[in-house]
């Protein structure tokens, strides 16, 4: 037992005593257009799941996290922490059940939030989904919806879409860096390429650059191959304090970073159009807390919404300088045999983006590398591991590094 | 009907007519205005002074939006920037008054009076900025 | 007495145009002969994102660039207009907010078809000599609207003229005007009804003949002038022909109406129509010049004005906003499917 206080603030560069904590279960339903499954049965399918994984029984939660960008638009429904509980069986246990919202970062801030959780002290268990039912609505509502995560009154309002915000990011990047049309076409393939060998995945065809290149355009330079798709789809994940593990598995994986960051709302109002400020410092905070580099991460999943953004993350993670994301791409360093696999499950491209479930089946995905599990897709030697999500056009970061134990 | 009446009115100085405001202390010009300057911080307080941006300004980056919201369907493709204005602070709007293949990142730009977009055949009508090239 | 009259003018005008002979095209007639017998070559269509609104913030603000008055100032703003973007709710108020005039102002949206512009500068100067105010704000503007395969569909078009009225450094001073008006229903739009409707011949000479040669002919009489005096004529133009024969039925020669003749290049643009025309005289005129405006609406009535131009008119930053002659000059063609959409015929009900 560690005596810990009650209330603890975990802050950059904490040296207080913090609990480690680790990953015991893992859980996923198919990502796609699941016409039969509503959001009540995939959020329990991917609770089940992780649960039965973890080797834990329902009387050992101590709480549940939830991880859901906008269940309001998309199926009218808010209140969905005290929802999922009560969808799960566990209302009768009156078990503390939050949802989390950060626009595309929901489900790594739920992650999050359940890990401090324990680590503070609070928790010993804790059950984190991640969750959205993005195809109940029309395809024009679910833009809209997507779109909140950009700034209304300032962007959204003057005719600014989602895509439009990337696409400005990638037409600076490519003007300051010299990225080309052809290595962003290069992400989607190499994502399609790993999503064809991952049976959860939304998509699974392998594409060309050609087929980017010459899509249908959404936001110049980007066209419909750039862009991730609209999706259902929900994962799991069960968290338990790492000297408590080993009671319910045998394989749990260590979070051995975290890190957060915020930014401005607005992409006018950054610093640099080029970088997400706040994947540089959501990521500083997880390498400082792991004692790593960069350079010892083996496997990372970050956050492709549109395939500029996977540029930028590598970039912006410290993986590669500022502006050689593109040639990275290109000299095929992120590929599954490179020196740095770079979304083995397909990324959000090819996997799917069911927006609150993203951050937590990034977490889903890391653990199965490091585990030895992601058959096809493995990474050999895999042993640390990172997971990176983004709120919007990058007001929010969230990051964390996993290490196989 | 769909109604963000008070919210967009609230906005009119900003929209029609760029009034941000300036820190007392650091002479930093923010738009929208702010209550109190990030930089100073509770130094500002009281000190912020309304300033009328002029509306000239540089497009820093700019895509063309062929897909766009319900209420801009009928105008793609529409050119949108981040145009950064004079004063400092940089806003994103509509491009207008130019062919789509010649907008630059670069190019001058002066702010001009447009419809922006409605609440529906029946609700209201919001105006405010968007940009043309400066001649 | 001190002169009252404009002492800032501004004007504007939709960059986008369409051909005469591209419209006649699609309804199967001759765009040769149409063009020629309307004397309209081309006209000028507002933008999806352009409407009243708009084009009376951007010509009241080319007025207030010319000029150093401060837009508190302003006691009033009077907009004439048949297209005003809502029926009931003032496009005066936008405009006054846009130019910086609110709150302490009088505002009302006028219509009176194509003389709801000239009725706001009457307002406006009467307000001024009653000294209720220091400076009036009067435009006529408009979007104009017509029904597809319609005659009008040729001329009605997009554009508007701003006037700052006072007491103070007068570039123009209005020395006399006065109305014409009966109740002739030669063109007119129905409530609740998209497009308007009009007499077809009936138009002509007891409608806009009528009042404008007869308005023209009262005040001349009533102030002992002749057409020889001016320097510059302006009528209103529904098309390139009416008012080159109102010009010869009253005196005027083609010289003095052709500064002010607009409608070749822009069509119709109704509220704008005579104003835009005035403007385009301001742009060149000198001290001393006299200028006879006339203007006409439909339903139906005629303002004119007598009108000298002062030697203030040479401290007038003209060039600090575009001419009449640089609006017309810069613009972009569309065809009839993209003229279409933009003015919204696809959901005529």
């Amino acid at each position: 037992m560690v005596n810990m206080p009650k209330s603890l603030i975990f802050y950059f560069g904490s040296d207080k005593k913090m609990r480690d904590v680790a990953v015991i279960g893992i859980g996923l339903t198919k990502f796609g257009e699941l016409w039969d499954k509503s959001f009540r049965q995939l959020i329990t399918e991917a609770g089940s799941k992780a649960i039965l994984d973890s080797g834990i029984e329902g009387k050992n939660i101590d709480a549940m996290y939830i991880g859901s960008m906008s269940s309001g638009r998309f199926i009218g429904q808010e209140h969905v922490g005290a929802l999922v509980a009560d969808a799960s069986g566990f209302s009768h246990r009156h078990i503390p059940s939050t949802r989390v919202e950060g626009a595309c970062a929901s489900g790594s801030l739920a992650v999050r939030e359940g890990f401090l959780s324990i680590a503070s002290g609070i928790n010993d268990v804790v059950v984190v989904g991640g969750i959205e039912k993005m195809n109940d609505v029309a395809g024009a509502t679910a833009t809209e919806t997507l779109a909140m995560a950009a700034d209304q009154e300032w962007e959204a309002f003057f005719g600014a879409t989602f895509p439009g915000l990337y696409a400005m990011i990638a037409m600076r990047h490519m003007y300051e860096h010299g990225t080309t049309k052809k290595q962003l076409a290069q992400v989607a393939v190499k994502n399609h390429k790993n999503g064809s060998l991952n049976p959860y995945a939304q998509y699974r065809q392998e594409i060309t650059v050609e087929h980017v290149m010459n899509a249908s355009p959404v936001a110049y330079p980007l066209g419909l191959f750039d862009c991730s798709p609209v999706t259902d789809g929900a994962a799991s994940i069960v968290l338990c304090a790492a000297d408590k593990a080993k009671k319910y598995t045998d394989k749990p994986v260590k979070i051995i970073g975290s890190g957060q960051a915020s930014d401005t709302l607005a992409l006018h109002a950054r610093r640099d159009i080029c970088t997400l400020d706040s994947t540089v410092y959501a990521a500083k905070m997880a390498y400082k807390k792991a004692n790593i580099t960069p350079k010892q991460i083996d496997v990372a999943e970050v956050h492709d919404c549109f395939t500029i953004a996977e540029i930028c993350a590598i970039e912006d993670l410290g993986f590669v300088k500022k502006g050689e994301g593109g040639k990275a791409i290109e000299n095929k360093i992120t590929t599954l045999d490179g020196s740095l696999p770079v979304n083995t499950s397909g990324g959000l491209k090819s996997k799917g983006h069911p927006v609150g479930a993203t951050g937590v089946a990034q977490i889903v995905e890391i653990t199965k590398q490091l585990r030895g599990e992601a058959d096809k897709r493995q990474v050999k030697n895999a042993r640390i591991g990172l997971a990176h999500n983004v709120g919007g056009s990058g007001a929010t970061c969230v990051v964390h590094i996993l290490e196989a134990v | 009907m769909k109604s963000n009446v008070p919210r967009f009115w609230r906005e009119i100085p900003q929209r029609y007519n760029l009034l941000g405001n300036k820190c007392g202390s650091c002479d930093r010009v923010f738009f929208p205005p702010r209550e109190a300057c990030p930089f100073c911080r509770r130094k500002s307080i009281g000190k912020m002074k309304d300033l009328n941006l002029s509306g000239k300004g540089e497009i820093v980056t700019f895509s063309i939006i062929h897909v766009g919201p319900e209420n801009f369907g009928g105008q793609v493709p529409y050119p949108v920037a981040v145009v950064k204005l004079e004063e400092g602070p940089q806003v994103t709007a509509q491009i207008v008054d130019c062919d789509i293949n010649k907008v630059k990142i670069g190019m001058k730009v002066q702010s001009t009076f447009r419809r922006i977009q409605d609440d529906g055949y029946i609700g209201a009508i919001y105006y405010g900025y968007k940009f043309k090239p400066l001649r | 007495m001190k002169d009252i009259g404009i002492i800032s003018y501004g004007a504007n005008i939709p960059r986008t145009r369409i051909k005469i002979e591209n419209i006649a095209s699609v309804w199967g007639k001759d765009g040769k002969t149409i063009s020629k017998g309307l004397g309209i070559n081309e006209k000028s269509v507002p933008s999806v994102d352009q409407d009243t609104a708009t084009i009376s913030v951007e010509a009241a603000r080319a007025a207030l660039n010319r000029c150093n008055i401060n837009p508190k100032d302003i006691g009033a703003v009077y907009i004439g207009s048949e297209s005003h973007p809502y029926a009931v709710k003032p496009t005066g108020t936008i405009v006054g907010e846009a130019i910086g005039a609110t709150p302490d102002l009088m505002v009302a949206d006028y219509e009176f078809a194509c003389k709801a512009g000239t009725a706001a500068i009457q307002t406006c100067t009467a307000l001024v000599k009653g000294d209720f105010i220091k400076y009036g704000l009067a435009i006529g503007a408009d979007t104009a609207q017509a029904a597809p395969g319609d005659a009008l569909e040729f001329s009605a078009s997009a554009g508007g003229a701003a006037f700052i009225i006072g007491k103070e450094n007068v570039i123009a001073s209005i020395n006399h005007t006065y109305s014409y008006t009966t109740d002739t229903p030669d063109f007119w739009r129905r409530a609740e009804r998209k497009y308007p409707s009009h007499g077809g011949r009936f138009t002509g000479a007891p409608a806009y003949f009528k009042h404008v040669t007869s308005c023209a002919k009262n005040l001349m009489e009533k102030i002992g002038t002749k057409p020889k005096d001016y320097d510059y004529a302006i009528f209103h133009q529904p098309n390139g022909k009416f008012p080159v024969k109102a010009a010869k039925i009253l005196g005027f020669t083609m010289e003095q109406i052709k500064q002010g003749l607009m409608v070749p290049f822009i069509g119709n643009t109704y509220s704008g129509a005579s104003l835009v025309g005035l403007a385009s005289v301001l742009d060149v005129a000198k001290p001393g010049n006299r200028v006879f405006l006339t203007s006409y609406g439909s339903g139906a009535g005629s303002d004119a004005f007598d009108i000298t131009i002062t030697n203030k008119i040479k401290d007038l930053a003209r060039k600090k906003a575009p001419t009449v002659k640089q609006m017309i000059e810069d613009k972009e063609y569309i065809d009839y499917g993209k003229y279409a959409k933009i003015t919204d015929i696809l959901f005529w009900e």
